[in-house]
């Protein structure tokens, strides 16, 4: 078995990782697996892979006659059915829904379920990660059609069993019944017989009728959650493996700076300090990147011996580098001509000209770090050429591919299990924590926690950039909207957008204004940049849906009727995905200007609502808030009325609706409390008190609405966040005739 | 420095620094994962246990300054009956989303109900405002409490029928 390579079972006591650790998804060709690949275009292909499927055995000796249907599905006598997540759980609720699907197809029951999280086997699994609200487009049709796979396999048992046709069966709860007979057996004494028969085409699987869906659509609670709440030991820095010992690392304050000099004679001799050495490290900010590692017999040992470095780094180019001096630049580079073109429709310039009204506004926003409450940590044991991981991470595949590549290893010979994940928001895409942690094991010769303190964390992370919009809007006499300019102040080099810092040239309003350009300028950067939960939208929404509301504001019309008229008729335009359909973004604004009682409601001073809505990562949410500016400038929410348009199914309501308002609070606790300032090219604040996440006396009740359409089902990881930050500066506007233009939001500017 | 510490009703003796924080102690010595290292700094409420019945932020006790207290972490809360309620009604409200603040969450949210048993919106916010929940599930843990506190309530009223 590929983990016993290196050290027994890992003494983590998770039910599911022990699992894992004992019996790891992939037994190669003992079984059929279900085949995976990427197709153009983003689908994905799903197909049975048949190789040697005349003499594998489907039975699984270890587990007492448990009947392997698949990669995903096993059946044990007892009709116990055991289902395979694929993809690491983050909080966004994968282990429970991915299971939903196939459970609801192979039509069972889902207290005979239990899901367990696979190892990384992308060969077996296909591409298995935690990004992009990615996981329910790209698996809502291929799980269902694992799980009808699975379902007519047994089904096909029977009939053979019984001597009869197959279409004169039917299945429930885990059974078979003769429908002319009455006769019922159950999945778990077909399952042995269903393995030995050959696998049907996925595509010929015929899928339910969704008016019969017994678990997709009603609430499943989280699988892990009776864990989760006694405080089982169930996440990446919770991990034991024998004979580990615990590891920091150190590195250069300034982003890319390296190791002069260190006292690692002093820092040996320290209590508990096993080793001590320098990485030599890499140039690249996603790779490992140079530092001192410490390594002590307790976590707390190793990390008191890192306070008594003395280190002399060479700090690089980057400690030029500032918040200020990025803010210098861009003010002196929005005065000039974009030195790239991104966007040209109409004559902008004519059209402002000739323009009855101009409204003209500088938008900026902060760095932003992403401060999962699980700090980075990893758990490497790299031995005779061969690593184990047990990461926290959202992106496995990379990081084993960083691994093999820095250490010089075999991706064939490093195993990666997923533990849970305390958060990740972007940050767990990177794998920067991997390679530290494989690197040091390597050195010292030993297994090795890696874990950071919160000051690492915030310190390096992959940032939200920071961007800077100089705006031109022009109405024509009626008040409609006829020229839009827009020079974008971003961070990258050689006409090359730094990660998670560009601006799509299909971004809405495009489509919709007659005269508009997109234009941007980059400012180099040597600070690592990567995506933050609704990558891209979390800026761009604050920008465009506080600046569509000045202009309505400027037009003399109600910023929501505003919004339905720029929408127009309903229709497709470019953008992400399949494109953005205008018709479901004018029906999500509808329905909240309905929920919310917009216009029919009188508010008291210093009190208003805002509105905004945005199209990111296939879903549509429009959302209203309900403001109290207080006369020294605090903002209270009161209220906020969300609607969603994610297509035809909320697989998992009670998930949806926590993951929903989550995403909501996360966009509030970005406007109100969090910027990340870089000085002498490196972060300013170091824990919570600098960066603080939003607390529960800021977390305003949330009302959530879906609209189900008739598209194919979408996630919810990020949809929500991005109109939650305009809405709410859009309402502080109307409570208060002050525009928010820079975040986080400053009270100071908002007193009576 | 051997140490004997009182955790959930068991004696464990560990040989750590004396400087070494509760929440490290417990964590690596004693190998009770469920408090977690959020912040280092008594920002998050992540590492919450009990120490004599009162909340603490275990990454501010070393353990030299314990002594005879008795500690309770989450993996002893549900011996008590506010601490099952708790852990009962967050399963109820399906509150969990990654986890990881959530025996922090629980710790503080009995500690509350001990003191208050049916506690308000604002008595609520001031027990909880330190426990940072990121992925921002603050309206269910509200509910939760809320619930909890309604089947005590409901239990006790019940009691005194009886």
């Amino acid at each position: 078995m590929l983990h016993d390579r290196l050290s027994p079972n890992p003494a983590i006591q998770s039910a599911d990782i022990n699992v894992l650790g004992a019996r790891p998804a992939g037994h190669g060709s003992r079984r059929d697996f279900l085949k995976v690949s990427a197709a153009a275009g983003g689908s994905l292909l799903l197909t049975f892979g048949l190789p040697s499927l005349a003499t594998a055995t489907a039975m699984d000796p270890e587990e007492g006659g448990t009947a392997i249907l698949n990669a995903y599905v096993r059946i044990a006598p007892d009709n116990t059915v055991t289902i395979i997540s694929k993809n690491p759980e983050i909080g966004q609720g994968i282990k429970t829904m991915l299971p939903m699907l196939i459970a609801e197809e192979l039509d069972v029951d889902w207290k005979q379920v239990r899901t367990e999280q696979a190892i990384l086997d992308p060969a077996h699994y296909g591409r298995q990660f935690a990004g992009g609200s990615m996981a329910t487009p790209l698996n809502w049709d291929p799980m269902r059609k694992v799980g009808a796979a699975a379902r007519q396999m047994l089904v096909m048992a029977a009939a053979q069993s019984w001597k009869v046709a197959e279409s004169e069966c039917e299945t429930a709860s885990g059974q078979v019944r003769h429908k002319s007979s009455g006769r019922t057996i159950s999945y778990g004494a077909l399952a042995a017989k269903a393995a030995t028969l050959a696998v049907p085409d996925l595509d010929s699987v015929k899928l339910k009728d969704p008016q019969d869906y017994k678990i997709i659509g009603h609430s499943i609670p989280g699988v892990d959650s009776p864990l989760v709440v006694k405080g089982a030991p169930l996440f990446g820095i919770d991990t034991v493996v024998p004979g580990m010992l615990y590891a920091v690392f150190q590195k250069c304050p300034v982003f890319g700076g390296k190791v002069v000099s260190v006292n690692l004679d002093a820092i040996r001799a320290l209590p508990g300090v096993s080793h001590a050495f320098i990485v030599e490290g890499g140039t690249n900010l996603n790779g490992l990147m140079p530092g001192i590692a410490i390594v002590a017999d307790s976590w707390w040992r190793a990390d008191k011996a890192r306070r008594k470095l003395e280190v002399k780094w060479d700090e690089g180019a980057t400690s030029q580098q500032s918040s200020e001096g990025f803010a210098r630049q861009a003010a002196e580079l929005g005065g000039k001509t974009p030195a790239l073109s991104l966007q040209n429709a109409g004559d902008v310039v004519a059209a402002l000209k000739g323009a009855a009204r101009v409204v003209e506004a500088t938008y900026t926003y902060p760095f932003l770090a992403h401060a999962a409450l699980e700090p980075m940590n990893c758990t490497a044991h790299v031995q005779g050429g061969k690593a184990e991981i047990w990461a926290p991470t959202q992106n496995p595949e990379p990081g084993r591919k960083l691994v093999a590549q820095t250490l010089g290893l075999d991706e064939k010979d490093i195993v990666v299990h997923m533990t849970r994940v305390g958060g990740g928001f972007g940050r767990r895409l990177a794998n920067d924590y991997m390679v530290e942690a494989a690197w040091i094991s390597k050195v010292a010769g030993v297994p090795v926690k890696l874990v950071w303190n919160r000051s690492d964390d915030i310190q390096h992370d992959f940032y939200r950039p920071a961007g800077w919009h100089f705006l031109k809007g022009g109405l024509d006499e009626n008040g409609k909207l006829i020229a839009w300019q827009q020079h974008f102040v971003s961070f990258g080099r050689n006409g090359k957008f730094a990660p998670a810092a560009d601006l799509s040239a299909n971004s809405y309003p495009a489509g919709r204004v007659p005269n508009l350009s997109y234009g941007a300028s980059l400012i180099p950067l040597g600070v690592p940049t990567g995506p933050l939960r609704a990558p891209g939208d979390n800026a761009l929404a604050f920008v465009f849906e506080s600046f569509i509301d000045e202009m309505a504001h400027a037009a003399g019309t109600d910023p929501l009727q505003f919004q339905i008229d720029l929408l127009g008729k309903a229709e497709l335009l470019p953008g992400k995905g399949v494109g953005f359909n205008t018709g479901r973004a004018r029906g999500v604004l509808e329905k909240v200007r309905e929920v919310s009682g917009w216009g029919k409601r009188g508010l008291p001073a210093r009190t208003g609502l805002g509105v905004a809505f945005y199209y990111s990562h296939f879903g549509y949410f429009a959302e209203v808030v309900e403001v109290a500016v207080a006369n020294d400038g605090q903002v209270k929410i009161n209220k906020v009325w969300a609607v969603g348009d994610i297509g035809s199914h909320i697989i998992n309501p009670s998930a949806a609706l926590n993951i929903t308002q989550g995403g909501i609070l996360d966009g509030f606790g970005e406007a109100l409390n969090q910027q990340i300032t870089i000085e002498n090219g490196r972060v300013v604040q170091a824990n919570f008190d600098t960066f603080e996440p939003l607390r529960m006396s800021q977390a305003a009740p949330i009302e959530v609405h879906f609209l189900t359409t008739d598209n194919s089902p979408t996630g919810l990881g990020e949809p929500p966040l991005p109109a939650a930050i305009p809405a709410l500066c859009n309402a502080i506007f109307a409570a208060t005739g002050k525009r928010i233009r820079a975040l986080p939001i400053d009270p100071a500017t908002l007193k009576a | 420095m051997h140490y004997t510490l009182h955790v959930n009703g068991q004696v464990h003796s560990v040989d750590v620094d004396s400087d070494t924080p509760l929440l490290w102690v417990l964590r690596d010595a004693v190998n009770l994962k469920g408090t977690k290292f959020g912040c280092g700094a008594g920002l998050c409420g992540a590492c919450t246990v009990h120490l004599d019945g009162a909340p603490l932020r275990s990454c501010q006790m070393p353990i030299s300054d314990v002594g005879k207290s008795t500690v309770t972490t989450i993996e002893g809360i549900g011996g008590t009956p506010v601490g099952a309620r708790l852990q009962t009604a967050w399963l109820d409200v399906d509150v969990v989303q990654c986890g990881y603040c959530q025996p922090g969450q629980i710790m503080s949210a009995a500690a509350l109900l001990t003191q208050s048993k049916t506690p308000s919106d604002d008595d609520i916010e001031s027990a909880m405002n330190g426990n940072i929940c990121r992925c921002g599930t603050y309206p269910r843990i509200r509910e939760a409490i809320k619930q909890a506190a309604r089947t005590h309530f409901g239990s006790a009223a019940t009691e005194k029928r009886a």
